[in-house]
């Protein structure tokens, strides 16, 4: 993955709003922002300790071209995509959207933050969804609460155990899927040439070696 | 045609309920002694004014007081330009700020008493005004400046109808605007630089036979008033024409800051250019590459925002020009759309984008010109281009950028022809004959050589300027008036501004222009008294030549003639009075407004004995704001003390001070002066006027202890047409000072 991270910064030279603009998923709006803070003023996560910059200044960042900055960050992580930036920008730049654009893009290129819990979450998920083309709730779960230890994941699970009962209950969790595949959808071979096509087609669009 | 008297009491909107209608008449008659007095149960309806109407024609009435609403309502009704007319305002002034209880009926029929009398009293002091006899008829307009402004103007008055002349001092027309390549877009979609636009004017101006131009010329001197001016146009080659103009638009723009003077910023440097440097390199480029002053083209770019603008230090221009962060954009979209990998950045602290500008903002931002807020502090040499240092604001550092090549987005620095005060001070000291003076003649020399106008007026050759050397005036109250009557700035020698701000600017200069010169021709004032056709005249035997007048006069309207006594020119009034205000031997009066008819209005007030209880106040009411405030608060409601007497003032600058101390001799308890705020953010409506009468009435005090009478006898108040919930209040509290302070000692004296 580094060297996809070598290969890129080779390709964009000194242009790092060019490479977000190309790369990550609407980086094109970027230069668009015009530096209002009315998104840092609504985000609800008031920036506590990790949320390094604010939308805005992560914007900026970018077009002053501080791509080791920017891709170590921990901010765009940080957004839990509650879609008030995006409402409220005068500038309509979909704000929450360039967040997971460029966090996904750091990812990519392996730039990601080691043992980030967002990273973490969505890589467990995708993973889980795609195996069988349906999410398999008991496993998801199971592999979330467990990933920090045995005693750390039964502590959750007993916090969470009446949540979970209700779910049984309400017959939208079934436990048996614990063990085997789980429910799955009729063609998986059809899914998983999807994903590989779409794959290829954002490789070739973007640029990227497969 | 001998004067005759009448009085007409109004009885409707409850006057007749309220008051003792009766009462009045008889006031009116036995104390106003008027010989014809009538009441009217709905003065302002057409039976009323057909009423008035008979009077005037069949009984030979020429003077009239009605006693009925303010001045300000039913003006249409109550229209008899062939009389002198005076209002007591018995329905805002009594009965709507008194309450209506047993109580308070006494006093409030004494005050309405007190109306009667006063408006029957000044009838009689007035004359009917018969208009200015000393009018021109010229509707030619002068346009200094073939600019954008100047040809904006130009072409809309002789669209109007009117004869325009044309002065430019180049050998063409475009000005400023005609060495741009391209303008700020004025119209849909606002996304890309538009053709400047001077070729299209300059070939209407060409087809125009009303309009007729002078290039390489200057106008050498102008005299006269509106109406009547006469220009003497002096060409270069060494020709003078005169031309016979009714009213004058200067036009003559403005000069980019120096931007030698921003070494700081790279100013000087062989990279480093002005906005205006850099529309030459585009024009050279005529769409193509742009290439810097040694053939290399520009590969990046940085603009620096307020360069040389908005600065604290005192050093530079203090004020932003408004245009330049749209001139930037657009220089930037240059670039751009000649080639789109040609890195422009902008450094701005706010970037202004008025209006439909921010559209334009928008499209630079989606063609990729990079927007860095940053303040910054050097642009020095680098290899084949400068670096520019730069404190990021947003990222809170300090930095650089390099750029092949640096553009400064320098101030307006307008035309405007010399200070007067600097002008007139280093008269002064070239009267004299030590070595001072010597260097202040050269001063003066310098001074004058670059006037504007070369006015031939006793108060300087050019239009007094506003703040920041501008020709500016009140922006939201009076945006287009000046301190000399038909006489308006258009463009960026009024305030900075850009093309679309200075074309709408001249044409609304050419109509207020085509209103002077209208105006004039009819013998009635300009603005804020348009239409009024009475005018001061001076009883010279009496006159001391003290120059007060002709020193104070705010619009220059007053010359000294050989015999240095002053000199009206009456289309230059305004009517504010602020000669009459000034005059110490009271020898100035116009024929409906003097000393004496509100001197006669004080004296005719009723002052009850010491012992009464019933104080009484004069309030002198400047009647643009502090009037019309008090009449609203009538409609309002707004209840005020029973004690109090308002006379309408046309400023405060026309208070003479013999009111104030007549009123304090004769026994009011309180004077209460309502005037507009001045200084810089005034809203004077003749601009100096209530400064200048403040500044008087600073020197009553002095009188005031020397008739041994409390300093607080006197009260001077600020007051905004916006007060109408305040200034009740404010007077009642002055009303509980009085009562508090006692009766005054002068009463029955």
């Amino acid at each position: 993955m580094s060297d996809m991270n070598q290969q890129m910064s080779a390709k964009y030279k000194n242009n790092f709003l060019k490479e977000i603009e190309e790369q990550a998923e609407m980086g094109e709006w970027v230069k668009m922002c015009m530096q209002c803070g009315v998104c840092s003023g609504s985000c609800p996560t008031n920036f506590h300790p990790g949320w390094e910059h604010p939308p805005q200044e992560l914007f900026m960042m970018i077009r002053a071209g501080k791509r080791d900055e920017v891709l170590d960050s921990q901010s765009m992580w940080m957004c839990v995509s509650c879609y008030n930036c995006y409402v409220r920008c005068p500038r309509k730049v979909p704000i929450t959207h360039i967040m997971h654009g460029i966090a996904e893009y750091a990812y990519r290129i392996g730039r990601a933050p080691k043992n980030q819990p967002t990273l973490h979450l969505s890589q467990t998920f995708w993973n889980n969804a795609t195996k069988t083309g349906r999410v398999n709730e008991v496993q998801l779960t199971q592999s979330l609460y467990f990933k920090d230890g045995i005693m750390d994941g039964i502590k959750k699970a007993m916090a969470m155990q009446d949540v979970a009962l209700g779910l049984v209950k309400a017959g939208r969790l079934n436990v048996m899927e614990a063990i085997g595949g789980g429910h799955k959808c009729k063609d998986i071979k059809g899914i998983h040439a999807m994903l590989a096509k779409a794959k290829e087609l954002e490789n070739q669009r973007k640029g990227r070696a497969a | 045609m001998a004067d005759k008297h009448a009085a007409y009491i109004c009885t409707g909107c409850e006057l007749g309920t309220r008051l003792d209608a009766a009462a009045l008449v008889k006031t009116a008659t036995k104390d106003g002694k008027i010989a014809l007095v009538r009441e009217h149960a709905f003065l302002c309806s057409a039976d009323g004014v057909a009423m008035i109407k008979n009077d005037i024609d069949n009984e030979a009435v020429t003077h009239v007081a009605i006693c009925a609403c303010s001045r300000r309502a039913k003006t249409e009704a109550f229209n008899f330009p062939t009389v002198a007319m005076s209002r007591g305002n018995l329905r805002e002034g009594v009965i709507w700020i008194r309450p209506d209880t047993d109580e308070a009926r006494e006093t409030t029929q004494e005050m309405a008493e007190d109306y009667v009398r006063m408006a029957c009293a000044e009838v009689k002091a007035m004359k009917v005004p018969e208009g200015n006899q000393n009018t021109g008829t010229s509707k030619t307009l002068l346009v200094v400046g073939g600019g954008m402004s100047g040809m904006t103007a130009a072409v809309e008055a002789s669209k109007a109808g009117y004869k325009v002349v044309l002065v430019e001092k180049t050998g063409a027309l475009g000005g400023m605007a005609a060495k741009l390549w391209k303008r700020i877009p004025n119209r849909e979609p606002f996304k890309a630089p538009m053709d400047n636009g001077v070729a299209d004017l300059v070939a209407q101006i060409d087809a125009d036979a009303n309009i007729k131009v002078y290039l390489n010329a200057v106008v050498a001197k102008t005299a006269g008033a509106p109406g009547r001016f006469k220009a003497d146009i002096a060409v270069e080659s060494g020709a003078v024409s005169t031309e016979d103009v009714g009213a004058i638009i200067q036009a003559s723009g403005f000069t980019p800051y120096d931007v030698n003077k921003l070494s700081h910023l790279g100013g000087g440097q062989a990279n480093v250019v002005d906005q205006l440097g850099l529309e030459a390199l585009a024009k050279a480029a005529n769409g193509g590459p742009i290439k810097r002053a040694d053939g290399k083209e520009v590969k990046s770019v940085v603009f620096v925002q307020c360069a040389g603008q908005r600065d604290t230090s005192g050093e530079h221009l203090s004020y932003c020009s408004g245009h330049c962060c749209a001139t930037s954009v657009k220089q930037a979209m240059y670039f751009k759309d000649a080639n789109p990998d040609v890195d422009t950045v902008v450094l701005y602290t706010d970037l202004r984008m008025p209006g439909n500008n921010e559209d334009f903002y928008r499209a630079a931002q989606n063609k990729g010109v990079i927007f860095s807020k940053g303040v910054v502090s050097g642009v020095s040499t680098s290899g084949d281009g400068c670096k520019v240092q730069f404190k990021d604001l947003i990222l809170n550092e300090d930095t650089s950028a390099d750029a092949d090549l640096v553009v400064l987005a320098t101030g307006m620095v307008p035309t405007t022809g010399p200070d007067l005060d600097a002008l007139s001070e280093a008269n002064r000291v070239a009267e004299g004959s030590d070595e001072k003076a010597a260097v202040a003649k050269e001063q003066v020399i310098q001074m004058m050589s670059t006037s504007v106008l070369n006015l031939d007026y006793r108060q300087g050759p050019d239009m007094p300027q506003f703040k920041h050397g501008f020709n500016d005036s009140h922006f939201i109250c009076f945006p287009y008036e000046t301190r000399r009557t038909a006489i308006y700035a258009a463009g960026p020698t009024r305030r900075p501004m850009d093309i679309a701000q200075a074309t709408e600017d001249a044409t609304g200069a050419a109509m207020k222009a085509i209103q002077a010169m209208e105006n004039a021709g009819l013998g009635k004032a300009a603005h804020p008294r348009a239409g009024d056709l009475s005018f001061p005249t001076a009883r010279l035997e009496g006159c001391t030549q003290c120059k007060r007048c002709t020193v104070e006069c705010p619009f220059g309207a007053i010359d000294e003639d050989e015999k240095r006594f002053p000199l009206f020119n009456e289309s230059r009034c305004r009517r504010c009075g602020t000669c009459m205000g000034a005059c110490p031997v009271r020898v100035i009066s116009f024929e409906n407004y003097s000393v004496n008819t509100v001197g006669a209005q004080i004296k005719a007030v009723d002052i009850p004995d010491e012992f009464s209880e019933k104080p009484r106040v004069l309030i002198l009411a400047c009647e643009n704001d502090a009037y019309p405030a008090l009449d609203m608060a009538g409609m309002n409601r707004n209840e005020y003390d029973p004690f109090m007497r308002v006379i309408p003032v046309r400023c405060l600058g026309s208070v003479n001070t013999i009111w104030i101390t007549d009123a304090l001799n004769s026994g009011f308890d309180g004077v209460m002066l309502m005037g507009c705020k001045h200084g810089d953010q005034y809203q004077c409506h003749f601009v100096k006027g209530s400064e200048l009468g403040r500044y008087r009435m600073s020197k009553v005090y002095d009188t005031l202890k020397g008739m041994n009478l409390e300093t607080e006898r006197l009260m001077d108040l600020e007051v905004a047409i916006t007060d109408v919930d305040t200034l009740p209040k404010k007077i009642n509290e002055y009303a509980a000072k009085i009562q508090e302070m006692g009766m005054s000692p002068f009463k029955g004296l």
